[in-house]
């Protein structure tokens, strides 16, 4: 994560988490990118990413996917995985975003 | 020769399907190489399988000291294991890969559509906000990786 920015690159969580909650789990992994928090899934909703009732309680959540947006706003690499537990390495965005102006 | 009481290899090999399936969600999942895919934890469940086929020859030996209750306590402990490793496979292999497709999602080529949300702090913050935003060194950045993810409710 550190290696992204350093090439210039702003990584951002989005999850139906609370900022309390977010805020636990960046201190608990010791993340220092910005978490926001989608509580609605408004965003999620808008890139189609909506897990309906799939949380522990029933909750909507987002399903995993990751996407590269260049400084234009243009997505130049996208994500989604088939299985929750594997997901993209930091390698595998290093190498777009060499190729980003 | 006598026979110890306690039927180790059984309650080894249960107690490593235990381990294995537990240490997956607690250990494993932080490192991508054993999350990814869970070969560490397969490893586990092949060390305990040996184990348990031994536990349960043993625990059904004629020589036991209390035969029925070595008898039921190897067919218990083997089954909780199969059990423990089958609903393993499930979650990891089964139950991860029950995704809805995303037909809709921003595709590359295409403008990503702007957002504002609270960050950790309550501040909101915007997609185009990020993008305009400037480091200590006043660059804008080269760009924004969104990673949505499904939280830990």
């Amino acid at each position: 994560m550190a290696k992204l920015e350093e090439v210039g690159i702003r990584p951002i969580a989005i999850s139906v988490d609370s900022p309390e909650e977010s805020r636990d789990l960046a201190q608990k992994a010791g993340y220092t990118f910005p978490i926001l928090s989608d509580p609605k899934a408004d965003a999620i909703r808008r890139y189609d990413l909506l897990h309906a009732g799939a949380g522990i309680e029933g909750q909507d959540v987002a399903r995993p996917a990751e996407f590269l947006v260049d400084s234009s706003g243009v997505v130049r690499w996208v994500n989604l995985t088939e299985n929750y537990w594997v997901r993209a390495r930091p390698e595998q965005v290093l190498e777009v975003a060499r190729t980003l102006p | 020769m006598k026979i110890p009481k306690l039927n180790w290899p059984l309650w080894a090999g249960f107690l490593l399907s235990l381990i294995a399936f537990l240490s997956y969600f607690f250990v494993f999942v932080w490192f991508p190489v054993t999350r990814d895919f869970p070969w560490a934890n397969l490893l586990l469940f092949a060390g305990a399988a040996p184990l348990l086929l031994f536990g349960l020859r043993r625990a059904f030996r004629p020589d036991r000291p209390k035969p029925m209750r070595s008898k039921i306590a190897g067919a218990v402990l083997t089954t909780l294991s199969v059990a423990i490793f089958g609903s393993f496979v499930f979650v990891v292999f089964i139950m991860a890969r029950q995704l809805p497709a995303s037909a809709g999602h921003p595709q590359v080529g295409q403008k990503a559509p702007d957002f504002t949300l609270a960050d950790t702090n309550g501040k909101p913050v915007s997609l185009a906000g990020l993008l305009a935003s400037r480091d200590e060194k006043a660059r804008t950045p080269k760009g924004v990786l969104l990673i949505f993810y499904r939280g830990y409710w």
